[in-house]
């Protein structure tokens, strides 16, 4: 149970600009005017970021993308949880069986 | 108006997907850090002081001893630098936690950014909600990203089981909630799929995030209708 000093250095900067990162946004947000393109551009934000997230992987192989379309249709009937249990099994049987 | 162990539920419930999802990516980060030498104290101190899954798992690809301090710096600001979106979107409905709101960042994470902006379609964030979400990330990421420096190594091929899938079907499943009609959400979807796709083809690294984040929000204010406020007000009716 040690911790190397340079390892622990390394881990601090880490630390210091992964907390940078999510500070700078609510500070960035306190200055910003509440209406306008502004309001646009925030209220749009949450679905941009997800889909920037999801499109990557859902487009890296057919797969993914099937996976990913039977997650699409399940979340419009299920609970989170029962989707995301489906989707996993879907994606492994697929892989079972194609690759 | 909702109780405070009634939020406490409905953190648990909502937390529960992307903790089963998280743990096993923790358990391979934790045997990961172990073949590169770190010991399950370093571990635990990345875990806790970083806290931020793919630039953890990222750093112990790239650790060697000495370990390279800036790079690794550089390369976690760079990964995580989709938190500060994040940040600016969740800022205004977390802005009555006061002085919490910066410890609520230490713990900002994709999953509880994501699981707090659905919650805020329905109705305000509250504290209990939010901490419970994050904090029981915290607990299990630390935890299993420990236990993976001795038990990791039993949990070799993930993808085998689907496992990999987890989170991008949990996004799937909230990114949802946030369709407003083809007209308003329609645009913001295909420019951060396009763009997004278009970049993590040809860019290396996690820009990708914030070029198809940017393309969204852009995407968003062009095709917003002109500033008549009668308008704005019907359109905001449609959720």
């Amino acid at each position: 149970m040690t911790i190397d000093p340079v390892n622990f250095a390394a881990i601090l900067a880490m630390g210091a600009l992964t907390y940078f990162t999510r500070i700078l946004g609510f500070l960035i947000a306190d200055r910003l005017p509440k209406s306008g393109p502004v309001r646009v551009a925030l209220d749009a934000l949450p679905p941009a970021v997800l889909v920037a997230v999801i499109a990557p992987i859902v487009m890296s192989g057919p797969i993914e993308a099937a996976a990913g379309l039977v997650v699409l249709l399940l979340a419009l009937r299920l609970p989170l949880i029962a989707t995301v249990a489906i989707g996993v099994a879907v994606a492994a049987l697929l892989r079972f069986a194609f690759l | 108006m909702t109780t405070p162990l009634a939020d406490f539920r409905a953190g648990l419930v909502a937390v529960f997907p992307t903790v089963a999802a998280a743990v096993p990516f923790a358990l391979i980060l934790g045997q990961q850090a172990t073949a590169k030498g770190l010991t399950p104290a370093e571990m635990l101190a990345m875990s806790s002081i970083v806290f931020a899954g793919s630039s953890q798992l990222i750093a112990v690809g790239l650790w060697s001893t000495p370990a390279p301090v800036a790079a690794l710096a550089l390369m976690a600001f760079l990964v995580n630098l989709r938190h500060t979106l994040m940040g600016a979107s969740l800022s205004g409905k977390i802005a009555h936690f006061g002085r919490l709101r910066w410890v609520a960042a230490f713990l900002l994470t994709d999953e509880a950014w994501a699981l707090s902006e659905r919650r805020a379609l329905d109705r305000p964030i509250s504290r209990t909600f939010y901490f419970t979400v994050a904090l029981t990330m915290f607990f299990f990421w630390q935890t299993a990203s420990v236990l993976g420096t001795v038990f990791g190594a039993y949990l070799e091929h993930p993808e085998a089981w689907g496992l990999d899938f987890a989170f991008p079907a949990i996004f799937i499943a909230l990114a949802l909630g946030f369709w407003k009609g083809a007209r308003r959400t329609g645009p913001v979807l295909v420019a951060s799929a396009v763009v997004a796709v278009a970049v993590h083809a040809t860019v290396p690294g996690a820009w990708y995030v914030i070029a198809g984040a940017i393309a969204g929000i852009s995407a968003a204010v062009i095709t917003a209708p002109r500033e008549r406020p009668a308008k704005a007000l019907a359109g905001e009716t449609t959720r």
